[in-house]
C-alpha cells in the first residue's frame, strides 16, 4: 500500500521509492475531511465519534467542514425526506473531485422506519453511496469501521485525477 | 380570577342566535361553532382573555361517524388565568373556506398553513398561505384518509425560506 517503510532496511538517506499514484491515494485516505450532512440522531452519534472517547482523528478524519468546497467525505447522518433531497444533491454537486459519501444510519440507508409519504427510502436514490453503515443509531466503533473501509477502497481504486497531470507533462 | 363557566356563559349571551354548544372530553372544555360564527366567537374568546393560541389541528372523518368530513380544532389557553379550551368546527368537504385568524393570533399564520398542507382548508384572508411542511411540488394533502401514506413524491428544486434575501 502506497509507502510502506521495510522493516530492517536503513533510511538514512531519507529517501522512499514509490508511485505518484500510490502517495496520492495513501494522502487521499489518510486525510479524508467529513462534511456532516446532519439531519437527525445519527448526527448527534457521529459528534461522539470526533470526541476524544472514540477519537476519529487516529484514521485522519477529524478535520469536519462545513462547506463542501472543503471537504471530501460527505457523511449523510439522519433521515432524508423529500424535500431536502434536491438541497443534499446539491451540496454533493459543490464538493470537488475526488469525494466520497458515507451513507450512515439505517434512516439514511433505507429510510428506516420512517415508510411514508415524507421520507426517501435510501440516499442512494440521489447521490452514489461508498459504504452505508447500519445502525439506529450505528455505534460509533461502526462508524469507525465505515473509515477504514472507505480507506480500504480508496487504497484499491483505479488511478482518479492523474489522467490530467499526465497530459500536462505531455505523457499518454 | 374569572372561572371558566362565567366565560362561557358570557360568551353564550353575546352570541345567543350562533350555534355554540359545550361539551366536556378528555377533562377539557371543548365548544363546537358553526363555521358561519367562528371568527365571531374567535374575538369575543380572545376579548375575554384566551390570549394564546396553542395549536390548530386538522381532523379527516372520513372513516368514521361524524356531521362532516373535516373539522379544525383551535386549542386556546389564557395565560392571566390559566385556563384551556378547545375551539372546534365541521368543515364540509364540497366547501373548505374557513375565515383565517391571523388577525387574532400571529400563531395561526403557521397552524393555518400546516392545515391546508395537510388537509387542504382554504383559509380566507391568510396573508401567505403557502405549504409549510411538504415541498412545494407536491400534489395533494398528505394526512387525508384517501391519500396512499406510501406514496412518495419527488422534489426537483428548493424553496427559499427568505425570497427577498436570495435574490440578491
Amino acid at each position: 500500500m502506497g509507502v510502506k517503510m521495510t522493516p530492517g532496511t536503513k533510511h538514512e538517506s531519507g529517501i522512499i521509492t514509490t508511485k505518484l499514484d500510490e502517495v496520492l491515494r495513501w494522502g487521499r485516505k489518510n486525510s479524508l475531511w467529513p462534511l456532516p450532512f446532519g439531519t437527525a440522531c445519527c448526527a448527534i452519534e457521529f459528534m461522539g465519534v470526533v470526541s476524544s472517547p472514540f477519537d476519529l482523528s487516529r484514521f485522519g478524519a477529524e478535520i469536519v467542514r462545513f462547506s463542501p468546497r472543503q471537504s471530501d467525505l460527505m457523511l449523510v447522518a439522519g433521515t432524508i425526506n423529500y424535500k431536502i433531497g434536491p438541497v443534499m444533491r446539491r451540496i454533493y454537486d459543490q464538493m470537488c473531485e475526488p469525494k466520497y459519501v458515507i451513507s450512515m444510519g439505517a434512516c439514511a440507508c433505507s429510510g428506516g422506519f420512517y415508510d411514508n409519504y415524507a421520507a426517501i427510502q435510501g440516499i442512494d436514490q440521489i447521490v452514489p453511496v461508498d459504504v452505508f453503515i447500519p445502525g439506529c443509531p450505528p455505534r460509533p466503533d461502526a462508524v469507525l469501521n465505515a473509515i477504514v473501509k472507505l480507506q480500504e477502497k480508496i487504497a484499491k481504486e483505479p488511478q482518479r485525477g492523474l489522467r490530467h497531470i499526465g497530459r500536462e507533462h505531455g505523457e499518454s | 380570577m374569572a372561572n371558566l363557566d362565567d366565560i362561557l356563559n358570557v360568551i353564550k349571551d353575546r352570541h345567543a342566535d350562533a350555534d355554540v354548544s359545550v361539551e366536556d372530553s378528555f377533562g377539557d372544555a371543548v365548544m363546537v361553532v358553526a363555521k358561519s360564527q367562528l371568527l365571531d366567537v374567535l374575538t369575543s374568546l380572545k376579548q375575554e382573555g384566551f390570549d394564546l393560541l396553542l395549536d390548530i389541528a386538522g381532523v379527516d372523518n372520513m372513516k368514521r361517524e361524524a356531521p362532516e368530513r373535516f373539522e379544525l380544532v383551535y386549542m386556546l389557553y389564557s395565560v392571566g388565568q390559566d385556563l384551556r379550551l378547545r375551539v372546534k368546527v365541521y368543515v364540509p368537504e364540497d366547501d373548505l373556506n374557513v375565515p383565517s385568524a391571523t388577525g387574532l393570533w400571529q400563531a395561526a399564520n403557521w397552524g393555518e398553513r400546516e392545515a391546508f398542507d395537510m388537509f387542504g382548508f382554504n383559509f380566507e384572508g391568510h396573508p401567505n398561505l403557502e405549504r409549510i411542511l411538504c415541498h412545494r411540488e407536491f400534489v395533494g394533502h398528505a394526512l387525508r384518509k384517501d391519500y396512499p401514506t406510501l406514496k412518495g413524491q419527488w422534489a426537483t428544486s428548493t424553496s427559499d425560506l427568505r425570497p427577498d434575501l436570495e435574490r440578491e
